[in-house]
């Protein structure tokens, strides 16, 4: 018999029961619930009258609605009266429920996906689910994660288990080294444009190889964050030294005798060598090179040295009707450079890349030198309020606010542009977060998707330039 | 939860691959506590010329004539036919929220997004489906005859189109179930409540560090 995948052995170890039909139910470890998508399930509680079946299994925090500016106000500072309410609504159903939140205020506040392994409620070996379809970031630990609609949301609060059915596993396998300049943003853009946005559809990824496990936590969060961009619910890393070194000594981390006996189960969570995939993908790290998306969908990305594509070139009917609706509402020709598309703003944070290396690789790029006269705006922000004192620690914000650089406070911010931070019709914009999708940005807005080197670089040129060219 | 068995109803033709969650409802929209009203801003920024906002009275705005939602043809449409990859990206339930408000009860496609998928089902939404050939075909069909409908029977999962064609589809036999019965699956898990607090004994004394109360210290 063939061993396990790392899948294999988190769904075995949170099956409850597996059921005749085919479905299972799965134990959860962590919840985490933000403000767009549990009120609903905070009302089905209550007009069913059910309490949550296990309180300290939830975390929670406002994200996706929050000001990035004018944070000492706390709530009061939300201007948009409904994003308002939705914050005090989670205040309000978690304090009458009780379950733990980093309130607006909280130093601890800050992106769910970021906060959760900043503070080791994010552990190895859990089940993790939120009602955000980023909760695959949190598969770089060695978890079973994913994200969750609302009516999952209340099932996880009243039953602290999901009705699933198993996917099937992929292996996706970064061999070799990167280059230098070149980040997990990069490998998981690369990764993207070559399996398409429906290329992990009904798996659950697995990222390994040499060029994987080179990678810090930070990095891995990145590829693993942007798994559901390949169609996949799930992706996930094996754990290894970099895992437990990263985890160690988290306000919310196992200590003592607890460590070692975790650290021990958790040296096991790795696809044992005879493990059967049902599908392979393999790259070359060498191959990659700082990315960028040209359309508006996160397949369509190509390399920083590349060019727009030509339509006419493309052979199925369906893909040839989407590049030429996306050229037309992105503005680009066919066949034009990618580095000749001119910026109107740039935007380094979400919940893919504000932790504090995306952070530093930034500040090591616009360092000495002056955000472009032709942008309208370039702004930084930080995952969440340790992330941002940690940055300011490091002198990072005086580097930004020095280059032009706005320098915000934690949140979602312009990667969904809920709160007032938003592109204007037409606008193009070096993003650092995971959707270039029509009006994600804000209405009409033109979203495209880079590491945080790249955005860097890209706000000193005011177009798109190869980061690795400025800075060597 | 609303049972799902039978359907008859008018096709609407979604002609694009890849239909995000954004697309479906964009964010301005997802600031609502409520699951409900969602409706007139379902594919807000395609079917409107103008930004939409929370809360505003969506019968004064102008109307983008070529989107096929305004075309009188499809105005009575209940079943939705999409192409590959439909519902992708952000997993927010307001997306199957929208379509159901709309009126839509049935969406047939290629192919659909895992969390779109599933949160269909939780909303007595039936997504269906059928290969990209029949699919191709169904568009032709749809485009050459006004007021075209389709017969979805749940129960013997197969959609039967004007001509008394019939084509069969998968679906899982849980949420089949649930569906068909309108059954709150939150009530099915809890008549397990015994499995789940033996699972969570024998998880405490194999892993307890798993239930170290997260706390407020």
């Amino acid at each position: 018999m063939a061993g396990k995948t790392l899948y294999d052995k988190l769904w075995d170890d949170h099956l409850v029961k597996q059921r005749d039909d085919g479905s299972a139910l799965i134990y959860i470890d962590r919840h985490l619930l933000h403000e767009v998508t549990s009120p609903q399930a905070f009302e089905g509680l209550r007009i069913a009258g059910r309490r949550p079946w296990r309180l300290d299994a939830n975390l929670a925090t406002p994200d996706h609605n929050v000001p990035t500016t004018d944070r000492d106000r706390g709530i009061d500072g939300i201007v948009d009266p409904v994003s308002r309410i939705q914050v005090e609504t989670l205040d309000k159903n978690c304090d009458e429920f009780g379950i733990l939140e980093f309130k607006i205020k909280d130093q601890r506040q800050g992106i769910v996906h970021v906060i959760g392994p900043e503070q080791g409620a994010t552990l190895p070996g859990m089940t993790i689910v939120c009602g955000d379809s980023h909760t695959s970031t949190h598969g770089a630990f060695g978890t079973l994660a994913h994200g969750i609609g609302t009516s999952e949301v209340e099932h996880v609060l009243a039953t602290q288990c999901l009705v699933q059915k198993k996917m099937k596993n992929m292996l996706v396998k970064v061999n070799g080294k990167l280059g230098p300049g070149v980040t997990g943003k990069d490998v998981v853009l690369a990764i993207i444009g070559k399996i398409g946005t429906a290329g992990g559809t009904g798996y659950a990824i697995e990222f390994g190889g040499e060029a994987i496990r080179d990678l810090s936590m930070e990095a891995r969060m990145t590829i693993c964050n942007m798994s559901i961009e390949a169609g996949a619910r799930v992706g996930m890393v094996a754990v290894d030294d970099t895992t437990i070194n990263y985890v160690k000594d988290r306000p919310y981390a196992p200590k003592g005798d607890q460590w070692e006996a975790a650290v021990a189960a958790w040296k096991n969570l790795h696809s044992d060598a005879d493990a059967e995939f049902d599908k392979v993908v393999e790259l070359d790290g060498a191959d990659i090179m700082p990315q960028v998306t040209w359309g508006t969908s996160p397949e369509m990305v190509t390399g920083v040295d590349g060019q727009v594509p030509d339509p006419d070139k493309e052979a199925d009917p369906i893909k040839r009707e989407g590049i030429v609706r996306a050229l037309q509402y992105m503005g680009l020709k066919p066949n034009m450079p990618i580095s000749e598309i001119k910026l109107d703003r740039v935007f380094i944070g979400s919940c893919t890349n504000s932790r504090i290396e995306d952070l530093r690789e930034a500040a090591a790029v616009v360092k000495g030198r002056k955000v472009s006269p032709s942008l309208k705006q370039a702004m930084v922000v930080p995952g969440s309020g340790l992330v941002k004192t940690q940055a300011e620690q490091e002198g990072l914000d005086k580097i930004f606010i020095e280059a032009g650089l706005e320098w915000r406070d934690p949140g979602c911010s312009m990667c969904l542009a809920m709160n007032a931070d938003k592109l204007g019709q037409g606008e193009h914009c070096a993003s650092t977060s995971n959707r270039n999708f029509e009006g994600r940005q804000g209405f009409g807005g033109r979203t495209h998707l880079v590491s945080p080197a790249m955005a860097a670089a890209a706000a000193i040129a005011g177009h798109f330039t190869d980061v690795r060219e400025l800075v060597h | 939860m609303r049972a799902f068995s039978h359907h008859k109803g008018v096709v609407a033709p979604m002609d694009r691959s890849n239909v995000d969650t954004d697309m479906i409802i964009p964010k301005q929209f997802l600031k609502s506590i409520k699951r409900t009203g969602f409706g007139p801003n379902l594919f807000d920024e395609l079917r409107y010329m103008d930004e939409g906002k929370p809360d505003q009275d969506c019968s004064q705005r102008p109307l983008n004539p070529d989107f096929f939602l305004n075309q009188p043809r499809y105005k009575e449409a209940s079943v939705l036919l999409a192409r590959r990859n439909f519902g992708c990206g952000s997993s927010r339930e307001h997306a199957p929220w929208a379509l159901d408000d709309y009126g839509f009860r049935v969406i047939i496609a290629p192919s659909f997004a895992d969390i779109f998928y599933n949160n269909c089902f939780k909303n007595g939404l039936l997504p269906i489906v059928l290969d990209e050939e029949i699919v191709d075909r169904l568009f032709a069909e749809v485009a050459e005859k006004e007021g075209y409908q389709i017969e979805v029977d749940l129960p013997a999962q197969e959609v039967v189109t004007p001509s008394g064609e019939r084509f069969s589809f998968d679906v899982d036999p849980f949420r089949k179930h649930c569906l068909v019965n309108g059954l709150d699956d939150i009530g099915v898990t809890l008549e397990d409540s015994e499995a789940i607090k033996s699972y969570e004994a024998a998880r405490r004394q194999s892993a307890p560090w798993l239930f170290d109360a997260i706390t407020h210290s």
